[in-house]
């Protein structure tokens, strides 16, 4: 069976950089449209990243030896529900900060650390992640791109897709083959640091459903890397991405993807005589689940803080996380459409069109609805 | 959560509240017995005063309580009983000795007369806990008139007293009776849905079809993995709504955890019964002996559709968004 996720309680040093967050962002997101600040962790906005990092609030738990903050998960957790709910701008650093960062201390050299994490600290160095292949999405351990090594330095050959920030990150942290074949399956898995401004790198923007770029197609042709990209141990990929996801599913902001949207028409709610009570049930309903998840994600950090990897648990509280920011732009769509004659403000209805049509995507970022089922089905013990 | 107190606990209403005995409370016999070894142990007076010889703990462990006697579908009101029990001296009352149950619902009429519906554990109690806008009072079972309002086996009745009993101890003070019902009944929920996953997978793993266990099936396994997001979340909603010292719950804490269970009762029950087919709703199987009393709670003090309406006057009543309201309204 899988552990149950149990309360954990914020320690109070945690809690404490909330005034100051919130002042901060008070500031900095004063005048951002609303339906801007809906992107939130899709939101790429790289002088934002750089004055979170000026208030040391990049890179919050890596070590101060690389000018991090020092602190442990609850912290970080404190500062991204806070910076998620406004729907701040963070997608410049944050697949740095959340993943690539720690996966850098954790697995990679000390020169590599002493490298990288600086430059991540004062969000100068943006990292994306090369997971899927055009033959390789959700089955990821049948991926081709190749990595070789040669007497110069690895070779690198292949392609990633659905790329998130490719065109505007520095960095790919890339999941390769460097033994074996498709066949081999977990075995011969290699994690490599892609410098992506090296030749034989081509990053092609795919534009998305909402007129967003933020996915993309990147091409490796005979790229050649130094010795140092592998990072970690060659051939132990598989272990380290399957860490690594522990953090990208464990995160809030796999609950808050709609809390921009859900504050929006609240104030609706709130500017009226009267609700009705099809919208105060509804209202009450999202908060109903909205709060045993949150405590179920922080009871996921604890986990994180103690050391652990809870991957199934992490999977668990994810496919519920982005059912329900699936559904408050759907049921909100309705509440809203409920009376055709009403008139609404224009910012919420514009909120709402952009939530509502990207929300298919919150389930198949960091691993599909179908995949994380199957993961929670093994935790269960089914044969 | 105390889990060492949860486990001792656990052992004991594991023991005591087998399946056999559940059945056999449920025909109408044995509660006597059940409730003298269930009083024995001690844990009705978790949460009474230490000064009254009581263990002098509050919600928090009544969580692991409530959850165990959730698990094993123990048919006497040992969770409410513990409760009433600690409530009754804050109210100046004495708590008299004997099951004690909370009913929901009661009206009275005008020669001191009162009824309640569907009162949780009527069948096996002495003495229920009722109130309204006018007060609260403890009235005796056996002199009310008792009508089964559930299915076959239902320890829940309709009670009638035609006029004001002999015997009913008016509680001087108000009693806040609604949430803390709600709050017991989303827990023992927490138990029961926890116990109806275990089950599930059980029987997914032994029962076979096209000549493997149908566990083994994709459709099988992603409905079981929704039962089990939903087995969990309700559990965390009502460790949240036990969050805190004391014995009084929180108003919207409350109101989220039983919003919460009840909503993934109604899930969880139709995801077990749809992978046991046929015989999971056979009297001879176990498993309706918790997806009947889940069925069952789910309404009582409550049902998600009123907690969430009031969880949406709360909100929207604040000027808060949503997360600095729950940070400083809701959450422990």
């Amino acid at each position: 069976m899988i552990d149950a996720l149990t309360l954990s309680p914020i320690p109070e040093s945690a809690q404490a950089l909330r005034p100051a967050v919130r002042a901060f962002l008070d500031e900095a997101l004063r005048g951002r449209p609303m339906d801007r600040l809906a992107r939130s962790w899709m939101g790429f906005d790289a002088e934002f990243s750089r004055a979170l990092a000026e208030r040391g609030w990049v890179g919050l738990t890596l070590p101060e030896a690389y000018g991090g903050g020092g602190k442990d998960a609850f912290h970080r957790f404190v500062l991204a529900e806070e910076l998620l709910c406004r729907g701040a701008p963070v997608s410049a650093h944050w697949i740095a900060d959340r993943q690539s960062g720690p996966l850098i201390l954790k697995y990679g050299t000390q020169a590599q650390r002493d490298f990288f994490l600086p430059r991540i600290i004062k969000a100068e160095a943006f990292f994306c992640i090369g997971m899927s292949e055009p033959q390789s999405g959700s089955d990821l351990a049948g991926l081709r791109t190749r990595a070789t090594r040669t007497a110069e330095g690895w070779l690198l050959k292949g392609q990633k897709l659905w790329t998130t920030n490719a065109h505007r990150a520095h960095y790919m942290i890339a999941l390769v083959r460097t033994s074996g074949t498709p066949e081999d399956r977990h075995q011969g898995l290699s994690q490599m640091i892609v410098d992506l401004s090296l030749p034989g790198v081509t990053v092609r923007t795919i534009g998305d459903l909402t007129g967003d770029q933020h996915f993309n197609e990147v091409f490796f042709d005979d790229v050649l890397l130094p010795d140092d990209a592998l990072i970690g141990d060659e051939g132990a990929g598989w272990a380290q991405v399957t860490a690594e996801l522990a953090y990208e599913r464990s995160g809030p902001e796999r609950i808050y993807g709609s809390m921009v949207l859900f504050d929006a028409w609240l104030q609706h709610l709130r500017s009226r005589p009267s609700p009705t009570p099809a919208e105060l049930a509804l209202a009450g309903r999202i908060l109903a689940h909205l709060v045993p998840l949150r405590e179920m994600s922080v009871a996921l950090t604890a986990r994180l803080v103690q050391g652990d990897s809870p991957v199934i648990e992490a999977a668990l509280v994810k496919d519920l996380g982005t059912e329900l920011e699936q559904a408050i732009p759907n049921l909100i769509a309705d509440a809203l459409a409920a009376d055709p004659l009403a008139e609404r403000p224009d910012a919420l209805l514009q909120t709402l069109s952009y939530v509502l049509q990207v929300c298919p995507t919150f389930s198949l970022r960091g691993g599909t609805r179908e995949i994380l089922r199957g993961m929670i089905a093994r935790g269960l013990g089914l044969r | 959560m105390d889990a060492l107190l949860f486990e001792s606990i656990d052992r004991f209403v594991a023991g005591c509240s087998t399946p056999a005995v559940v059945r056999e409370v449920e025909r109408g016999y044995g509660a006597a017995s059940l409730w003298a070894e269930v009083e024995s142990s001690g844990y009705a007076e978790l949460l009474v005063d230490e000064a009254a010889g009581g263990a002098g703990l509050g919600l928090r462990e009544a969580f692991a309580l409530w959850l165990a006697c959730g698990r094993h579908a123990l048919p006497v009101p040992l969770g409410h009983t513990a409760w009433v029990r600690a409530v009754l001296p804050l109210a100046g009352v004495d708590a008299p000795k004997g099951p004690l149950t909370l009913a929901a619902q009661c009206s009275r009429d005008a020669q001191g007369g009162w009824s309640c519906q569907n009162v949780p554990f009527g069948m096996v109690a002495d003495w229920v806990l009722v109130g309204d806008a006018q007060g609260a009072a403890l009235l005796p079972v056996t002199s009310g008139e008792r009508r089964p309002s559930g299915v076959h086996g239902s320890l829940q009745c309709h009670i009638r007293w035609p006029v004001q009993p002999a015997g009913a101890l008016p509680l001087p003070g108000p009693c806040d009776l609604l949430h803390a019902g709600a709050l017991i009944t989303a827990t023992l929920m927490a138990g029961a849905l926890q116990r109806v996953l275990e089950s599930t997978v059980t029987y997914a793993n032994d029962r076979a079809q096209f000549g493997k266990s149908i566990g083994k099936f994709q459709a099988v396994q992603q409905q079981l993995s929704v039962m089990a997001e939903q087995v969990y979340a309700a559990r965390m909603a009502a460790e949240i709504g036990c969050a805190g010292d004391g014995i009084v719950p929180h108003p919207l804490r409350a109101a989220v955890a039983k919003a919460r269970a009840s909503e993934a009762a109604e899930k969880v029950v139709a995801i077990a019964h749809a992978v046991h087919g046929a015989i999971g709703v056979t009297a001879e199987y176990d498993l309706q002996l918790h997806t009947r009393r889940l069925q069952e709670w789910r309404a009582d003090f409550g049902s998600q559709g009123y907690w969430h309406v009031r969880l949406g006057q709360a909100l929207v009543a604040s000027p808060q968004p949503t997360l600095p309201f729950m940070l400083d309204e809701l959450l422990p």
